[in-house]
């Protein structure tokens, strides 16, 4: 009972401080990434070497340490410019074409046509307002696939200088500070941001980004933990064990991603393939 | 930036659980009255090993579901909630109604298995499908279904329970979720199905 009472008081802490958490953050937050050269197109991908991936919310015990095979992932997020291809060469997924059932009525609507993008689209911003049907879709036409929860995580986690950024406070911060700021109507060009240890650009401070699994990892699914599922991971049990409990970054973006559907479309949800 | 907030606010309301202990998802919401599913285009094999695709079912009511066939606990139940569901319905319209089970665990239940699994749960065969299908159409599935799941380290497959109920159309007209829950809103939907 204790620990019941432990954990309601902290998920209630959590989601009733949050807000002033993150401003607080942001204002000592360090300054923005220094801007690098833009990337015209989101073309190329970058290698992510093998490694262990310390989840920051594992699902089970057995899954607090997750070994991860090499694999690739985009180096930047997908463009306006590279959706234009994509749905010029696929009607099926252009505006207006797309059943409902697979995107909702938001659906690229800051698009001047199913054609065209216009002034709220800049061709090298990342295209947002797209499903998670519609991102899985173009990923496969590449010969890709949306990463994973755990393979855009483990990319993510890296910093500009080391795989696992994570316990860097200024890091963390920095995240903080972008998830505290309004997302502004025409979204900025992709490649701005600072490589991060693999290559990869616009991970954290740009858009949020589908992943393939989004929504299912949330619930500690392990059968052994007393038979009471009611435990949400991020607010429950396992949120004591969480890998790092000052990561409110990763606890926003298991939080966002849990909330969505997959026809889901939001203006600052875009995403990147992998490989 | 608020859509945080808002994640957070919604996450207890998609936080329904099946009993049991078995590993659960809660299941996410779905709309009904949409579009059709027989929009969808992925290709499935039955327990005969018949390739088919989900619009065969298109004129008839279905029942839709997903399980997997190592499942210990609330895919049996599962299937006792669907003929829980059956035993109350007209009998005009049961004789129409559709089954159609997709596995999340398309490596394991090949059609031999789910021959098998419709065997042991000694179901109507002319109305019960058993289905396999690739990874990926299986995860488009789950979403359009509103179907939460995920692979455990141990081999077995945490997974909300969800019975959607299709109209002759193909959309979606109501949904029970959870494992031995009420499901008088679907029968009531479905009788009304009646010709």
């Amino acid at each position: 009972m204790i620990e019941r009472a432990a954990i309601a008081a902290c998920c209630a802490l959590a989601c009733a401080l949050s807000a002033p958490a993150v401003s607080m953050a942001a204002e000592a937050g360090p300054a923005p990434a220094a801007s690098r050269a833009a990337g015209k197109k989101a073309g190329g991908m970058v290698a992510v070497g093998a490694g262990n991936h310390l989840p920051v919310y594992p699902p089970s015990p057995e899954e607090a340490v997750i070994p991860m095979k090499a694999f690739e992932i985009d180096r930047l997020p997908v463009t306006n410019g590279d959706y234009l291809a994509f749905v010029t060469k696929n009607p099926k997924w252009r505006r207006g074409q797309v059943p409902r059932l697979l995107a909702d009525a938001r659906y690229l609507q800051h698009w001047k046509g199913p054609l065209e993008l216009g002034p709220d689209a800049d061709p090298d911003a990342p295209v947002t307002r797209v499903s998670w049907f519609a991102a899985k879709a173009y990923c496969e036409a590449q010969g890709k696939h949306l990463p994973t929860e755990n393979e855009w995580e483990y990319a993510a986690a890296a910093s500009e200088t080391s795989p696992d950024g994570r316990s860097d406070p200024a890091f963390t911060a920095r995240l903080l500070g972008w998830y505290s700021r309004p997302t502004p109507k025409v979204l900025p060009k992709v490649g701005q941001g600072a490589p991060n240890h693999w290559g990869a650009q616009d991970m954290h401070g740009l858009v949020w980004e589908w992943v393939l699994d989004f929504g299912s990892t949330m619930v500690s699914s392990d059968s052994r933990e007393d038979g009471d599922p009611d435990k949400m991971r991020f607010c429950g049990a396992s949120a004591i064990n969480a890998g790092d409990k000052e990561d409110y970054a990763a606890f926003m973006r298991y939080a966002f991603r849990s909330s969505l559907q997959g026809p889901y479309t939001v203006g600052n949800l875009g995403f990147r393939c992998a490989r | 930036m608020r859509s945080w907030l808002l994640a957070i606010a919604l996450l207890a309301p998609t936080a329904a659980f099946a009993a049991d202990g078995h590993p659960t998802l809660p299941a996410s919401k779905v709309e009904t009255g949409g579009d059709s599913l027989y929009v969808l285009d992925g290709k499935y094999t039955d327990q005969d090993g018949k390739a088919v695709t989900l619009a065969k079912f298109r004129g008839k009511p279905v029942l839709i579901s997903m399980f997997y066939a190592t499942c210990p606990h609330a895919c049996p139940m599962l299937v006792s909630d669907v003929k829980r569901i059956e035993s109350e319905l007209d009998p005009a319209l049961r004789k129409e109604l559709q089954i159609v089970l997709v596995t999340f665990d398309p490596d394991r239940d090949t059609p031999d298995a789910l021959s098998k699994l419709r065997d042991l749960h000694k179901v109507e065969k002319d109305r019960w499908t058993f289905l396999r299908t690739d990874p990926g159409t299986v995860r488009e599935l789950a979403a359009v279904l509103g179907i939460r799941y995920r692979f455990t380290p141990d081999g077995a497959i945490g997974h909300s329970s969800v019975i959607t109920l299709l109209d002759r159309d193909g959309a979606v007209a109501g949904r029970v979720e959870g494992v031995r829950q009420p499901a008088d809103d679907i029968v009531r939907k479905l009788n009304a199905m009646k010709k």
